[in-house]
């Protein structure tokens, strides 16, 4: 089996196990949209601690992995401005839409909720006109 | 263990993964939703590998009902409401994703390596958060 699968199925099982934690530890579901959603608009203000806690090791431990040598950096694949609106759909979308690939796709599908199976399904099928349409306009290679 | 240590442990836990899965990558992101060009089923592996413990996870809260840390109530399952606002959120969200290979959780997992380009998709995905608050509002 290819390396990048093995290595896919390691780091997807560790991404369950923390979604698994946060739920029964904590009584929440992991969604990475959401938990920053709350901070940003206001709605998480009860539990603002709990959310930023999470946010900061989110960002701090695959920080320290990669200067330590045991993880790797990426490049991006398009220009800044298409991040800029890429960014701005991304956040409008997963409020709008209650969430994005771990709480629709991780959380939701784990549950069989039909909510999460059809976002998954929805926003999986426009990234792919995405890609498809971005690289006929040339915006990636 | 307290809340904070619990929150903790998860968000670490889910950013290491997210490094070892190979998703803070946004080429093997978009890599997988190319299935019309060179097709990377990564993506799908991880997923996968989430989904397992999961299920697990959703079978022990079914029968605990409540956390183990302050005894909190389980999350509901949502009422199965199929609305426009599910599907057009779920829309945009994708074309997002698929232009910048970048989803909220490993944008937030490259912040430390991926410099601007990770910084520009990120506090774009801020401003647009508080667009949706206030548009909802």
């Amino acid at each position: 089996m290819n390396p990048d699968w093995i290595l896919g199925l390691c780091g997807g099982v560790m991404i369950g196990l923390a979604a698994s934690a946060f739920l029964l530890l904590n009584g929440r579901i992991m969604g990475a949209s959401g938990l920053v959603g709350g901070l940003v608009d206001g709605s998480g203000r009860g539990n603002a601690a709990e959310r930023a806690t999470f946010v900061a090791t989110l960002i701090a431990v695959p920080a320290l992995l990669v200067a330590a040598g045991l993880g790797a950096a990426s490049d991006p694949v398009a220009g800044l401005g298409t991040l800029v609106l890429a960014g701005l759909l991304v956040g409008f979308g997963t409020r709008m839409g209650n969430g994005c690939t771990s709480g629709h796709g991780v959380c939701g599908i784990s549950r069989f909720s039909l909510r999460g199976i059809v976002a998954t399904l929805v926003y999986i099928a426009t990234g792919i006109i995405a890609v498809l349409v971005g690289r006929m306009v040339g915006l990636h290679a | 263990m307290s809340r904070l240590l619990a929150a903790a442990l998860a968000g670490g836990l889910f950013g290491a993964g997210l490094l070892v899965s190979g998703m803070t990558d946004p080429a093997k992101v978009q890599g997988f939703l190319d299935i019309f060009g060179n097709w990377d089923p990564t993506l799908a592996f991880v997923m996968g590998g989430a989904i397992l413990p999961m299920l697990a996870a959703w079978r022990i809260a079914a029968r605990r009902r409540i956390s183990v840390i302050d005894a909190m109530p389980l999350p509901e399952r949502p009422d199965p409401v199929i609305d426009r606002r599910l599907l057009g959120g779920a829309a945009l969200f994708g074309v997002g994703w698929g232009l910048s290979g970048l989803c909220p959780g490993p944008a937030m997992a490259s912040l430390g390596f991926g410099g601007l380009p990770v910084w520009a998709f990120f506090l774009a995905m801020l401003v647009g958060m508080a667009i949706y608050g206030r548009v909802k509002a």
